[in-house]
């Protein structure tokens, strides 16, 4: 939903990022205001997990250069824990499998910082079990889940089923989405997808990083961005992500190409 | 107290650690009533080796790197706890408590299937499990003859429901709690217990538990040990095992200036079933050891052992995992993990397995690994709003319950994770 007037959610501007000595982002810009539903594709290594980790604060990360302004702060100089009790979220591509820690005890001690971060109260045991019974219900998930160890032993879809489960507790205002896709069966992707939409509203805002349409053909993005290089080269409307469905990506390297021998000319 | 008085002296010189036991073996004798208990001739045969015994030093291998300095500074007395707080008991358990002097027994109805050895049978039977998993002479075994006044021994014939919970608690108090144990298991029988010795000062804890599994008999035996800063604990499990027996120890120490656990099993005719899972962490300056040793002395014995440790600060942790396998001891199937998190650059793990195979046809694992909190892990627990220290005692409490989650239900009380990581008021 695309409301000139909507407050700007996240603003970024110029970032640029490397990992080791790799430089990974390049002077990416991008502005998401509320009730807005982003979509950045583009091939593997172009940097668009890069984005979302930086966005989150990976340790593995350094920024170079450029801001981050989130709801008009200074996002890059917080830590990571706080970041997410401000309310931005990142689903993780590969969840990590946390053995010995409980689903239930992770889930609770999570929502608990996140409310904290919104001044609420704490949930007790009992509260939180009836809060997370509710939300279980977004992703269908089966309450076996919440007794095992953080995502030991799930499969593929249960770990992203597991991711928007969080989401939907943590109840962020920027959800940076990492190829939430990958490995899905069409089943998962459905469940996965009508959760994502579920908890979309106009006071919140979806980034979504994929490499594919068919996520987008279940959850409707306003804009979409065509990244490379470690910077988004083109930006448009949905229909923008089915040129891309349709013509592959290597347009975009012809453009990529053309760009880098007339670097002068790129704003 | 003459004898206290007259030690003092030698008790100070801190410097020659030899009279430390000097002192204490003047002290125990003085403390002796000369009645003609059945540890009597233990106590002797235990005080002369002991006195002969040079103090474990640095250059023995078997302690190589576990400094007796810690319990040198105790004072060498003998101590008899005194009555401390104790959590409700779990359901279906019977707690008896230990405090070196009085009869754990007055007073209590022992469930069906358990009762009191004493007299001749008694005196012929202890010592012979320690000399039966060649323990006898390890200086700590000595340590206890030498001090321990009471025994607490029980036959266990049949299934027993009921959970036995041994329990003892050092205090504040100065000087040395010797508490000796013996469980004799007749063929099938079945035993819970659950060990839980703790302290709140500059003591030791000298625990010896002898047990003998009959054939097709079951120990399921719990050991937890949360410590004191000062405290130092000394425990050792002998475990004989007939065959088709099944023995499953699942331990946890930590907290202690120097806990060291010696659990030592052997399989007499081979074909039983031996598990070790233990954990034990080491935080500020404290030591934490195990030594343990399983001895196949037939054919088709078992062994799965887990061995996790933590260390923190300056803390160290010591593991010794020693499996024999002599010729007689053919399709021998032992498997042994080391699993240690390092989580401080000045704590320090010594981790060793120590495998002796003869035989030919055996399958004998083993497997060590040394790690630090996973930089993922930590992201992870930190992009849910975790803060980073919360989120690695999340990761630290997941390392620990694998094995904490195996001990008898009746340690539940005790909070076992709370109480290791010194998280409870005493």
């Amino acid at each position: 939903m695309i409301r000139p007037d909507a407050p700007v959610l996240l603003e970024i501007r110029d970032l640029t990022a490397r990992v080791e000595d790799q430089p990974i982002l390049k002077g990416v810009s991008l502005t998401i205001r509320a009730g807005e539903i982003h979509a950045v594709m583009g091939r593997n290594g172009s940097g668009k997990s890069t984005l979302s980790k930086v966005l989150a604060g990976h340790p593995a990360y350094t920024v170079t250069g450029g801001t981050v302004l989130y709801k008009g702060e200074d996002l890059l100089s917080l830590e990571p824990e706080l970041r997410a009790r401000a309310g931005l979220f990142l689903g993780f591509q590969y969840p990590v499998e946390i053995p010995g820690v409980s689903n239930l005890e992770f889930l609770r001690v999570a929502t608990n910082a996140r409310r904290a971060g919104k001044g609420e109260e704490e949930l007790d045991t009992f509260a939180f079990e009836d809060l997370v019974r509710e939300r279980l219900q977004v992703v269908q998930m089966d309450p076996a889940f919440l007794e095992r160890s953080v995502n030991e032993g799930f499969s593929g879809g249960e770990k992203k089923r597991n991711e928007i489960l969080q989401m939907a507790l943590l109840e962020p205002l920027v959800a940076v989405l990492d190829e939430t896709d990958s490995g899905l069966d069409i089943d998962a992707l459905r469940i996965v997808a009508g959760g994502v939409n579920h908890l979309a509203g106009p006071d919140n805002a979806t980034l979504l990083i994929t490499h594919y349409q068919r996520l987008l053909d279940v959850i409707t993005p306003d804009y979409v961005h065509v990244m490379a290089a470690g910077r988004i080269l083109r930006t448009g409307g949905k229909e923008l992500a089915l040129e891309l469905e349709e013509r592959g990506y290597d347009w975009v390297d012809a453009e990529l190409a053309a760009t880098e021998r007339t670097p002068a000319e790129v704003g | 107290m003459v004898a206290a008085s007259l030690s003092t002296p030698t008790a100070a010189a801190g410097a020659a650690p030899g009279g430390w036991v000097d002192a204490l073996l003047a002290n125990a004798a003085g403390g002796d009533t000369g009645s003609a208990d059945s540890l009597a001739a233990i106590r002797a045969r235990a005080a002369q080796a002991l006195a002969q015994t040079p103090l474990p030093s640095r250059r023995v291998e078997a302690w190589r790197f576990t400094d007796l300095a810690p319990l040198t500074a105790l004072s060498p007395t003998l101590l008899s706890a005194a009555p401390a707080a104790q959590p409700e008991t779990a359901a279906g358990s019977l707690r008896l408590s230990l405090d070196g002097h009085s009869d754990p027994l007055a007073g209590i109805n022992l469930p069906a299937g358990l009762e009191p050895i004493s007299g001749d049978e008694l005196n012929a039977t202890l010592g012979q499990v320690l000399a039966a998993t060649g323990s006898t002479e390890l200086w700590p075994v000595l340590l206890n003859g030498a001090t321990a006044q009471k025994v607490l021994a029980l036959r266990v014939r049949g299934p027993v429901a009921t959970t036995l919970e041994l329990v003892s608690d050092a205090g504040a108090g100065e000087g040395i709690l010797s508490l000796r144990l013996l469980l004799v298991l007749e063929p099938e029988a079945s035993l819970e217990v659950l060990q839980v010795h703790r302290s709140g000062g500059a003591n030791l804890t000298s625990v010896v538990l002898e047990a003998r599994l009959g054939e097709g008999a079951e120990l399921r035996h719990g050991l937890l040990a949360p410590g004191a800063a000062t405290g130092c604990l000394l425990a050792t499990v002998a475990v004989e095992q007939a065959t088709g027996s099944r023995y499953s120890g699942v331990s946890a120490h930590g907290g202690w200036a120097l806990g060291r656990l010696e659990p030592r099993l052997v399989q007499r005719e081979g074909a039983a079933h031996g598990a070790l899972k233990a954990l034990q962490l080491a935080d500020g300056r404290q030591i934490s050891d195990t030594h343990s040793q399983m001895v196949f002395e037939g054919p088709d014995g078992r062994l799965e052992q887990l061995h996790k440790a933590v260390a923190d600060g300056q803390g160290r942790s010591v593991f010794n995992g020693a499996v024999q396998v002599p010729r007689a001891a053919q399709r021998t199937d032992a498997a042994q993990l080391s699993r240690n998190l390092l989580l401080s650059d000045r704590a320090r793990i010594d981790t060793k397995p120590e495998l002796e195979i003869v035989a030919d046809d055996v399958r004998c694992a083993h497997g060590a690994t040394v790690s630090r909190l996973e930089q993922d892990e930590l992201f992870y627990l930190q992009s849910r709003g975790i803060a980073a220290d919360q989120a690695a005692r999340l990761l630290l409490r997941g390392f620990c319950e694998e094995v904490l989650q195996e001990l008898p239900e009746a340690a539940r009380p005790w909070q076992p994770l709370a109480s290791l990581l010194g998280e409870q008021g005493r």
